[in-house]
């Protein structure tokens, strides 16, 4: 990263600081004229026997943001704490952040009554977004998150947030509402209309917006050109396009044929299974949580943890090397982590049974040495097959959970399920395998390219 | 007097074209649907839920926007772009600098990202409201595939720039390859296909060799990168969607509590 001058950094930055806090000041001033003029303000606390509103706390964050606009245009925007920063890269590592990310969402999901409330949702929102705008005064954030094809992602992610709270919220009163003997809100409005105008209008209306917004997005944002194509001088980091980003990080933690091939495999095989393994009738046209809990979080664990934290991971704190680095840390291409990671077959043979791992004499038969490698891994081979064949019927017999759906599910499509549901966690076990245990290969042969 | 709108629409070629009265009245507007060729992959009505921006987020609609802006943008940009070593990364340049209204490259690059989180979050409120139940569960299966030529639409289109960027992206991208279980040559089991201790499967004959076809990204990478996002990959996406709408209709329309 080549810093500047930070003075000419934030006078570069200041006039879209500006507007971004301003933009953000207006966003609240929108919703505190609403909820005033719809009646749906609600007190809040009081001040001396004044009632706050809620209207007036938003009007007073917005005045609180349009100072910040002013700060910003001035060309001193507020910036974060130094001390801040220093805390968070100090706290960030992988395990911080894919555990963390998991703590907080399935928090999110336990306390959802909670989480869905407009005013809890909105001031999430509102924190996002200012921190963010602190954040942009920091060279190394704003040169990572500002980089043309992140900003895209930087998008995806509030979308996914407010499109994940839209579901929740919904779900909610669903639930409530079921829970009363009373019917999903969508099946309240029966009436049907007629296509052209209702439809037809609307979809004009938003290819109208659309095309707008990419218009204005075309202006602002020029797309990325790097120097020509050389084949000799590898950039480094050397990253895959954003969306299979997921799939690199997994690549630190099982080999290619695992990380590229077989696991996303899995991942387009599990998703078109999903309608033959989900018997549940219930959940079909409305949105709810309590009527599907179980493919609820699956789906969620999968897809908000699994595919798109690890992509926001690889994007933003993977630098040089494939390294670690904290979102306010420059990307030092000699940063140098140590890696002592050790196959459990060395643990096995090595430090358990304190002898030699079994190594075939040099002349013998490829069989033989079959034999020999077999042996030496024989510790990984019986942990992969317990997993996958012994595990499912032992759920069955031990979990009353898994032996309801054994008995509405039958044989096939059982082990099925059980062991899409295995192949998806195997990646947050060799995760944890090699954060606490240094693991690096359940098993490995390298003779042939097999390495677990 | 006639306005001159009216002797427009009262003259033989227009209505030969669009053959219903201005769809102001409610017998109208079901003939406009029934008769518009582009109209009449909608119903004639439709249920109030079904259009309610709350529960569809509009995303499959929004998706298919941006393919079709990709479409439009994407066969302007070919008659400015060649495939070649000598000239793609030219070509890109004197877009950006030469062309007049510079926005096309933009535009698409932009378009595409924006398609391919719009594929995902409708996939998503699929998934949150069940729709993928029966009787829907072909379509969300022909869905993952779209997703997933989405996808491949993207990353193809990511190497055409030629520069920096794109080949190093695809570099890593199509290592993976390389380690496909017996038909990488770096894959498990590869080894084992050989006669006569002739290996059958070499850098040159393997999985990443067909998908670059060369054993490194080359030019013949760039040939067939672009046959594949012009051509090939749209053709299937096209084709697919045609079934995807048909069988939103033939599946009764968006979903609804039974
Ligand atoms: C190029 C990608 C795609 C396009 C253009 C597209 C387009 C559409 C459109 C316009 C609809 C009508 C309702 C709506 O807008 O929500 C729809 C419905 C549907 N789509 Fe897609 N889709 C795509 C990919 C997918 C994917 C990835 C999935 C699932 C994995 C999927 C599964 C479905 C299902 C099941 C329905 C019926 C939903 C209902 O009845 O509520 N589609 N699609």
């Amino acid at each position: 990263m080549h810093h500047i001058d930070q003075d000419l950094f934030l006078g570069k930055v200041s006039g879209f600081l500006g507007g971004y806090f301003l933009f953000v000041a207006v966003m609240n001033a929108v919703a505190a004229f609403y909820l005033w003029r719809t009646g749906r303000s609600k007190e809040l606390f009081r001040v001396g026997g004044l009632p706050v509103t809620t209207a007036l706390f938003w009007l007073a964050i917005a005045m609180i943001l349009t100072i910040a606009s002013a700060f910003a245009f001035g060309g001193t925007p507020w910036g974060m704490p130094l001390v801040l920063m220093d805390f968070a890269d100090w706290l960030m590592s992988p395990v911080v952040y894919t555990v963390g990310s998991l703590a907080v969402l399935s928090l999110m999901f336990v306390a959802r009554d909670f989480f869905v409330r407009p005013f809890v949702a909105w001031s999430g929102l509102n924190i996002a977004l200012f921190l963010m705008g602190l954040s942009m005064t920091d060279q190394d954030f704003y040169s990572i998150v500002g980089k043309p094809d992140n900003v895209p992602i930087v998008g995806m992610v509030f979308l996914l947030g407010y499109f994940t709270w839209l579901g929740a919220y919904k779900a909610v009163i669903n639930d409530r509402r079921i829970a009363n003997g009373e019917e999903p809100l969508e099946a309240l409005d029966k009436e049907k209309v007629l296509v052209w105008p209702d439809l037809v209008y609307t979809e004009l209306i938003c290819m109208v917006a659309l095309t707008a917004l990419l218009i204005v997005w075309a202006i602002v944002l020029k797309a990325p050109l790097e120097e020509p194509a050389s084949a000799v001088k590898t950039p480094n980091p050397s990253k895959a396009p954003w969306y299979f980003l997921g799939l690199q990080e997994m690549l630190v933690y099982y080999d290619p044929w695992m990380a590229g091939v077989v696991l996303p495999s899995m991942v387009v095989f599990g998703l078109m299974a999903i309608p033959f393994l989900d018997f549940n009738k219930k959940g079909n046209g409305y949105y709810t949580i309590a009527d599907r809990k179980f493919a609820y979080v699956t789906f969620q664990f999968g897809f908000l943890v699994l595919w798109v934290t690890l992509i926001v991971m690889g994007t933003f704190l993977r630098g040089p090397n494939w390294n670690f680095f904290g979102p306010y840390e420059a990307w030092d291409p000699h940063k140098v982590v140590a890696l002592n990671n050790v196959d459990l077959s060395e643990y096995f043979w090595i430090s358990a049974l304190g002898q030699a791992r079994p190594k075939a004499p040099s002349d013998a038969s490829t069989a033989v040495q079959l034999g020999y490698i077999l042996l030496r891994e024989s510790p990984g081979i019986v942990l992969l097959l317990l997993y996958l064949g012994a595990l499912p019927p032992a759920l069955v017999l031990y979990s009353r959970f898994f032996r309801d759906l054994f008995v509405r599910m039958g044989f096939l499509r059982y082990m099925v399920l059980s062991n899409l549901l295995l192949m998806m966690m195997l990646l947050p076990i060799k995760m944890v395998a090699r954060w606490t245990v240094n693991m690096k290969y359940f098993i490995a042969i390298p003779e042939y390219f097999l390495n677990f | 007097m006639a306005s001159l709108g009216e002797i427009i629409r009262e003259s033989q070629i227009w209505k030969s074209v669009i053959r219903h009265p201005m769809p102001v009245d409610r017998r109208n507007r079901v003939v406009v649907m029934l008769t518009n060729f582009f109209l009449h992959l909608h119903p004639v009505s439709i249920k109030k839920q079904g259009i309610a921006l709350s529960y569809t987020w509009c995303m499959g609609g929004v998706t298919f926007f941006l393919f079709l802006v990709e479409t439009i943008t994407g066969v302007l940009l070919m008659f400015y772009y060649r495939p070649t070593l000598e000239w793609a990364y030219n070509d890109i340049l004197a877009l950006r600098d030469v062309t007049s209204l510079g926005l096309l490259r933009e535009i698409h690059r932009w378009g595409a990202h924006a398609m391919v989180i719009t594929v995902w979050l409708h996939m998503y409120r699929v998934f949150l409201t069940g729709s993928y139940k029966p009787p829907r569960e072909f379509n969300w299966v022909v869905g993952v595939i779209l997703l997933l030529l989405t996808l491949l639409m993207s990353f193809t289109g990511y190497l055409l720039p030629w520069d920096q960027l794109a080949i190093w992206a695809i570099t890593v991208g199509s290592n993976m390859a390389r380690a496909t279980p017996f038909l990488g040559y770096e894959g498990p089991g590869a080894q084992l296909l050989s006669v006569d201790g002739i290996d059958m499967i070499t850098n040159a004959s393997d999985a990443r060799f067909g998908l670059l076809g060369a054993r490194f990204v080359g030019e013949e990478t760039l040939n067939r990168f672009y046959v594949l996002h012009c051509i090939a990959i749209p053709l299937g996406v096209a084709l697919l969607l045609a079934i995807h709408f048909w069988r939103v209709r033939k599946d009764g329309g968006i979903s609804a509590p039974m």
